[in-house]
């Protein structure tokens, strides 16, 4: 089984969010650049694949040079092979039509994208990318197992979970659940050696345009202060949730 | 030239979001000057469609659509917006919708939006207002396609009744055998109680609580407010409640009307998802918890006296103001 990850280089979590050129930009000053968490939780899972089933795997991301220490932790982590598009990734349709071709050109049977990442929130290249490739597609999948070309995965639903049968070659929106978070891994001294010696290809990116354009970015409002209760006097929160908030 | 809104239901009823779609499409319908069409899946109430808005409904009355199938919906909901000449479709942000949403965006090579708050800021560009960076921040975004599709927000935009007739046509897309590579073969669904997506009221409790035995006392609460319960990230790693209740950057987002954090300490992965609710009250130990800084109410206490107080309190309101 050949396996794709496909990996967005997104903010840390914890980062301050600001922006810059009259807030055209995301200011990445003094921001440390991550591998996406949704994408972390498939890239384990698919070095599961490949130690328990055998399978090679390949990751990918859009972007600058300014990625490649991202996807340099990929493959210390485990990823056989690394792929760069070498573009700005612009929009959800633009990344999506890019790591469509690399899908195209590698041949993958899986291809392995997180639910959304965590700085834009778009959550449609899995999506759109299945759609351009015209391969099977689940999203929001918190459970994969493959058995031949046969797949059953789990997804999370509204209130729930739906447990879903089909057949490779597949691409998955992934998220938490995947794997557990005490099997995420981090890179040790050797995986980061042998990473250097990896393969890590850039390619050109084909034509194609973005459809979306974010003109202009903002803070939201800054908050007032909390109003505090005394926990001897839970009648006055009741009154301030009812007649203040107006939420009871 | 219409605008398309996709209604979601279930078991042949809408759910709480179609309206709010629906209200959101007749006001783009209104900046646009045209009328607002839906599509429906196996609806029995279409015509409740025109107390918000909306002027005409195909319902796809199809038994194999019976249950969610995301590239089956994708696919009639393209034929719609092409047999209408539909330049704007509107949908929801549930997880179901958000789905099928990039596979319509794919079908229609149309730009795509989610988690968009308000009304368009401008018809040309085709502008809105969408949160981003985990609701850190918000992005005016231009929609540059001839066909524009919108994921509204839970809850930003609200329903807004505009009484018109919803005349109802049958719609009988092609769906085929393609359409169904992917099946559903079990749905494990908590019936009868509110969901983090649409709950108007979201409870939720951290590793404060100390262990799953004490989450008695939150779904208590819960249930007298009639509200969906929720829990912090280590709550579902620990195994203390399903990984569906985890809230935050890497959960389940809020966007509900009043959100109750208890134990919780308010960290920033947390506060992420949250943000979107418009009311937050938090119960913590700790004076210094960072949540305290988001909160609109607070109380310093300890989980294990407030709470119980809480909810006698809250039944007795609930009582007087039945
Ligand atoms: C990549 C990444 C992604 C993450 N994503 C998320 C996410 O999506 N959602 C999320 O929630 N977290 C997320 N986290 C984890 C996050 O950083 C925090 O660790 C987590 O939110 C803390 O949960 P907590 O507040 O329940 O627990 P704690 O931090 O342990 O806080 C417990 C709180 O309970 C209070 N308390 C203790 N006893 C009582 C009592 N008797 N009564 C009242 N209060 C009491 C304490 O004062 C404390 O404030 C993420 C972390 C990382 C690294």
């Amino acid at each position: 089984m050949k396996i794709l990850v496909c990996i967005s280089n997104v903010p840390d979590t914890t980062s301050k969010i600001n922006f810059t050129d009259n807030s055209t930009k995301f200011d990445t000053n003094g921001v440390q650049f991550v591998i996406n968490p949704n994408d972390e939780f498939g890239l384990t899972r698919a070095m599961w694949f490949k130690e328990k089933q055998g399978a090679t795997v390949h990751v990918a991301t859009v972007g600058g040079a300014n990625t490649e220490p991202t996807i340099r932790k990929a493959l210390a982590i485990g990823a056989d092979e690394a792929i760069r598009v070498n573009a700005e990734p612009t929009d959800g349709f633009f990344v999506a039509q890019q790591l469509a071709e690399v899908v195209k050109n590698g041949g993958y049977d899986l291809v392995i994208a997180g639910r959304e990442s965590i700085d834009y929130n778009g959550g449609m290249v899995p999506g759109i990318m299945a759609t351009i490739l015209d391969m099977n597609f689940i999203n929001t999948c918190v459970n994969l197992e493959i058995d031949g070309d046969k797949v059953t995965a789990i997804r999370e639903i509204d209130g729930g979970k739906e447990t879903l049968s089909t057949s490779l070659p597949l691409v998955i929106g992934g998220q938490k659940g995947l794997v557990e978070e005490s099997d995420l891994r981090i890179p040790n001294m050797r995986g980061i050696m042998m990473a250097r010696q990896k393969k890590l290809n850039v390619v050109e990116p084909i034509d194609a345009n973005a459809k979306t354009i974010d003109e202009k970015f903002e803070k939201p409002a800054p908050k007032g202060a909390v109003k505090l209760v005394s926990a001897d006097n839970i009648d006055e929160l009741i009154n301030l949730l009812h007649n203040e908030a107006k939420v009871i | 030239m219409s605008v398309l809104v996709y209604t979601e239901s279930e078991n042949g009823k809408f759910k709480k979001n179609a309206f709010e779609v629906a209200s959101y499409a007749y006001e783009v319908a209104q900046l646009l000057g045209t009328t607002v069409t839906a599509i429906s899946f196996n609806a029995s109430n279409n015509e409740i469609l025109g107390d918000y808005g909306v002027a005409k409904v195909l319902n796809v009355s199809n038994d194999t659509l019976k249950t969610f199938n995301a590239k089956a919906y994708a696919h009639a909901i393209t034929e719609a917006a092409e047999k209408e000449g539909a330049k704007v479709v509107i949908v929801s942000s549930s997880t179901d919708t958000k789905y099928l949403a990039p596979i319509v965006s794919a079908k229609l090579k149309a730009g795509y939006v989610p988690n968009v708050v308000t009304a368009p800021e401008s018809a040309s560009p085709f502008t809105v207002k969408r949160t981003a960076f985990s609701n850190k921040g918000f992005a005016h975004t231009e929609i540059s396609t001839d066909i524009k599709i919108v994921g509204v927000s839970n809850n930003a935009f609200g329903i807004h009744e505009h009484k018109t007739t919803a005349a109802v046509e049958t719609f009988s897309p092609t769906i085929t055998d393609a359409d169904f590579t992917t099946k559903s073969v079990e749905v494990d669904k908590v019936v009868g109680k509110a969901t983090i997506a649409d709950a108007e009221v979201v409870v939720s409790g951290g590793r404060g609580l100390k262990g799953p035995e004490n989450w008695g006392m939150i779904e208590e609460l819960a249930d007298v407010l009639g509200a969906a319960t929720a829990c912090s990230k280590p709550v579902s790693d620990l195994g203390w409640r399903p990984h569906g209740e985890h809230v935050g950057q890497t959960g389940k987002p809020v966007a509900s009307n009043l959100y109750i954090a208890i134990g919780i300490s308010g960290a920033i992965q947390h506060l992420a998802g949250v943000s979107s609710s418009k009311v937050k009250v938090v119960i913590n130990t700790d004076p210094e918890a960072p949540f305290f800084k988001a909160a609109d109410y607070g109380i310093v206490g300890d989980a294990f006296e407030v709470v119980p107080k809480l909810i006698e309190k809250l039944k007795e309101f609930k009582a007087q103001n039945a």
